[in-house]
């Protein structure tokens, strides 16, 4: 099976109830992307799929259509040219150990692609399926709120 | 200044921000086998047979029991208690017994279920009341891991000069550091014939004290590489030495690479917890609330071997009177062990246990005389001039009474907590609203003459140009690899930019002691400082334009640029151990918190709405790195304060999963505001003292002195469940 990931067409060999976390470990070596958990809860695997943040530790490849958009960590910044989130994690010191900041990054992409200004309650709402354990939150919030700020 | 003071964004970033910077998972290491580890699945028991299923294809795994190690079979930390792996006895659930390595990870658990333990069982201790009582005896003569007492004044004096004796106890449980990145280690050949041993690990030189004992090599033959950490919280300062043992007894063994990720269910089961513990408190006060008298029992549990217990327990009871102006105190204390998984490191370091008890007793004290929190707080705040428990004079960078004050200001807190007391009996409102407080602080570095040690740093002129600083220290996510090159930049009079950490690889830089006691800026920083005013020396004016371009002239010219200096401990420090009396650090920071809570007074769920902290660091060499410290480790205070706790059953836990043992969210994030407060110490590099463990001493009894405020319910054990609340009611309410 084909997997568009980043825009760039892979071709993958993993059984059909393969993790797309382990494919994207294992077999694609696209190490980005964390594993936290591998139950569903911590979030640090978040990958967009479609622009939807899913959690790639329990998205099996049979759910995974050809067709679909993948995008993970390594294709958010372009030609090394950071994205504005990023940018903005950075310079808003939400970033400490960094192992959930892939996931972070990536849920803060999918809610502003959707929502360009969302309110401090949208944003907690929208991060409360990625634990950090190093921050107190409040610097990823206002890391989005910039980011926010920057691509506007 | 041009570095310190300033928002440097942290050197890392842009690795982690785009998902390059590799842990120990993500590096590539070719034809890597897979390790897994066979553990007891009993508390207590003699190991009567391992049994390797004969069905099995043995030739394809490589297998390891501690017959294969050559030397001494034991991590080395403080009495060496704890083998590396078990010989004929366990004494916790979880403890290794064998070592698989296969090709894949799926062979080497494959190989996992064809190996079977047999035991004979024995009767296991399980908590802090049956070691005590010696239901049995399983370490030494009588359980005690370690002992301690601190005399100041005379108790006996005191209880009679007070008009109101106070007393109480409080309690603790295990907590789980959680970090998000579960502990893995691999080991390398090198091409030499040598040994690298990497991963995610605090104390690249702890790891590598035990690979020497146990291997019987030298450090030509093995070398100890931090990988970037995904959070360690003192969780990898003592366990990596076990896991780094497992990896490089199966590399030499097998003659692969090997690498051992845990699993997360893993991780929680066996690596080190916070110490549960009991404090009890009775204290002597005169009806003008002055404190005549502390006496303080602090019990802890150690767990099944005594790794650090010896220096937790130390660090909890020089802590346990806080930062109180009294003349008569007496502290006595024990680690008990039990046949729990063996507790160790976890930030903080046996201070949060008694300051959520000295806290919650302090608004306790101050109640029976009818005083607020706040104004008896303020009245009895040590300052310069004034001697802790332990008789040591406080000679400067004394930041407390300013933290109390600035904190009690910015969150109004006499207002809103005379407000909250006068409708916490509002039987109408659906949400009561409570504000409590504390008071705290925490020794920077290593206790007494601890750092006596002389730890070692360095810079290093490299060949581009730019600095490098040498250090042991590692960075967990803390930024202190943004924060030395940030004292270094500043010493030497060159930009930031052009200075970076070299990665702490034993085989390159110098042993600077452990990540650990909030010690890294301070003891670090200032031998850096030192290093930069010898290599100023050497190197011409470097006031002009291009630094870069002139340092790199100066290596074309001259080579490699060294200097390599050791800690040298501030002449006036007196400490004797045996006692616990004298100078128990070089220096305190100094905190206080303001917790504001709402409480549902119908299901008594409890939802932390801000928190204020004001704090003394000395000098903050990076703002927003302060602010990240203290937020966070606020975070993982309250946590442990609501929610946060491993259940064990029959010395296993529980709630080994994200999914039970849960940790706060987004949605319990409160709203955050620190009040950054510099008195600087002398002996700090640009004034700066420790920050990292401080900030997990004060939030849970402020959150618990809050709930009070806004419920009347004194919760003494935590977590605070909504379930304690409610019975708690309950029986205050059967008692009416």
């Amino acid at each position: 099976m084909n997997l568009n990931i980043n825009n760039k067409i892979y071709a993958v060999s993993a059984a059909s109830d393969e993790t797309l976390l382990n494919i994207l470990r294992e077999e694609l070596h696209l190490m980005g992307t964390k594993k936290g958990c591998d139950i569903g809860v911590c979030g640090t695997c978040t990958v967009l799929i479609n622009g939807e943040a899913k959690r790639s530790c329990v998205v099996k490849l049979s759910q995974l259509k050809e067709a679909d958009a993948i995008l993970t960590i390594e294709g958010v910044a372009q030609n090394e040219k950071l994205h504005p989130i990023q940018e903005a994690f950075i310079e808003a010191g939400a970033i400490q150990c960094g192992f959930c900041t892939p996931g972070m990054v990536l849920t803060a992409k999918a809610l502003l692609d959707k929502n360009p200004k969302p309110a401090r309650e949208e944003i907690k709402k929208a991060f409360v399926a990625n634990l950090c354990r190093c921050t107190g939150y409040q610097q990823i919030f206002e890391a989005v709120e910039l980011a926010s700020k920057k691509m506007s | 200044m041009k570095s310190v003071g300033k928002n440097i964004p942290r050197l890392d970033g842009y690795d982690k921000v785009t998902g390059k910077v590799k842990y120990v998972d993500d590096i590539d290491i070719p034809d890597c086998w897979r390790g897994e580890v066979v553990r007891s699945d009993i508390p207590y028991g003699r190991i009567k047979k391992i049994n390797f299923d004969k069905a099995f294809d043995w030739d394809k795994v490589m297998t390891c029991t501690y017959k294969d190690i050559p030397g001494k079979n034991a991590t080395i930390f403080l009495s060496d208690d704890q083998p590396i792996l078990a010989e004929n006895l366990v004494k916790h659930v979880g403890e290794a017994i064998v070592l698989i390595a296969a090709p894949s990870a799926s062979k080497a658990l494959e190989a996992k279920k064809h190996i079977t333990i047999e035991y004979d069982t024995l009767d296991s201790v399980l908590s802090i009341e049956d070691s005590r009582k010696r239901k049995n005896v399983i370490f030494g003569k009588d359980n005690i891991q370690a002992k301690y007492k601190i005399e100041k004044g005379d108790v006996k004096k005191g209880f009679a000069e007070a008009d109101f004796i106070v007393e109480g106890e409080y309690r603790t449980g295990f907590h789980e550091h959680a970090y998000i990145e579960t502990q893995g280690m691999a080991a390398i050949p090198r091409p030499d014939g040598g040994l690298t041993v990497t991963g995610s690990l605090q104390c690249p030189y702890y790891v590598l004290k035990t690979l020497k004992s146990a291997l019987l090599l030298d450090e030509t033959k093995i070398n100890v590489v931090q990988a970037p950490m995904g959070g360690a919280f003192g969780g990898k300062e003592d366990y990596p030495s076990l896991l780094g043992m497992y990896v490089a007894l199966l590399s030499i063994k097998s003659g692969k690479p090997v690498k051992i990720i845990y699993s997360r269910d893993e991780d929680i089961v066996v690596t080190t917890k916070r110490h549960p513990s009991i404090v009890t408190h009775k204290t002597g006060v005169k009806k003008d609330g002055t404190i005549t008298a502390m006496e303080i029992d602090v019990a802890f549990e150690g767990g099944a071997y005594s790794t650090l217990s010896p220096v937790v327990l130390s660090r909890g009871v020089i802590h346990s009177a806080g930062a109180y102006k009294c003349e008569n105190t007496f502290c006595t204390a024990n680690c008990y062990a039990t046949n729990n998984v063996p507790t160790g490191a976890f930030r903080g370091f046996g201070a949060p246990q008694v300051f959520y008890a000295l806290e919650m007793h302090i608004d306790k004290v101050a109640e029976r005389i009818g005083m607020s929190p706040h104004e008896f707080r303020l009245k009895n705040c040590v300052e310069v001039g004034d001697r802790l428990s332990t008789t040591q004079l406080l000679k400067e960078s004394v930041g407390a009474k300013e933290c109390l004050e600035k904190v009690l200001s910015a969150a109004d807190f006499g207002k809103k907590w005379r407000n909250n007391l006068d409708t916490c009996a509002f039987k109408h409102l659906r949400t009561k609203k409570g504000i409590g407080l504390s008071l705290y602080m925490h020794g920077g570095a290593f206790t007494g003459s601890g750092e006596g040690m002389k730890s070692e740093a360095g810079l290093r002129l490299n060949k581009d140009g730019t600095i490098s600083v040498l250090t042991g220290c590692t960075d967990m996510g803390q930024g202190s690899h943004t924060v030395l090159p940030q004292i270094a930049a500043e010493s030497l009079g060159v930009p930031a930019a052009l200075v970076n950490t070299a990665v702490p690889d034993t085989a390159v830089v110098p042993d600077s002691g452990p990540t650990v006691a909030s010690r890294t800026t301070m003891i670090i920083g200032s031998i850096l400082v030192r290093c930069a005013e010898k290599m100023k020396k050497k190197l011409p004016d470097l006031k002009k334009r291009d630094v870069k371009e002139l340092l790199k002239t100066y290596y074309s010219e001259h080579g490699e640029l060294k200097i390599i200096e050791r800690y040298i401990l501030p002449p006036e420090i007196k400490w004797d151990q045996e006692k616990h009396c004298g100078d128990a650090y070089p220096v305190y920071s100094w905190a206080a918190d303001v917790a504001e809570v709402s409480v549902d007074a119908e299901t008594f769920e409890v939802s932390v709405d801000k928190l204020t902290v004001a704090v003394d660091v000395g000098r903050a060499v990076n703002p927003v790195l302060v602010e990240g410290q203290m937020e966070g480790g606020t975070l993982q205070a309250l946590g442990w304060a609501l929610m946060e706790d491993c259940i064990y059953k029959n010395g296993k836990p529980v709630n080994n999963r994200f999914q039970t043992y849960i940790i706060p969210t987004a949605k319990d994030a409160p709203e955050w505001k620190t009040i950054i407060v510099e008195k600087p110490f002398s002996y700090g590099p640009f004034g700066a003292k420790g920050i990292g463990e401080l900030p997990l001493d004060g939030g849970a009894p402020a959150i618990a002195n809050a709930i009070y405020n806004a419920t009347g319910l004194r919760i003494t054990s935590l977590p605070i469940t909504p379930e304690k609340l409610y019975s708690l009611y309950e029986e205050k309410n059967k008692i009416k």
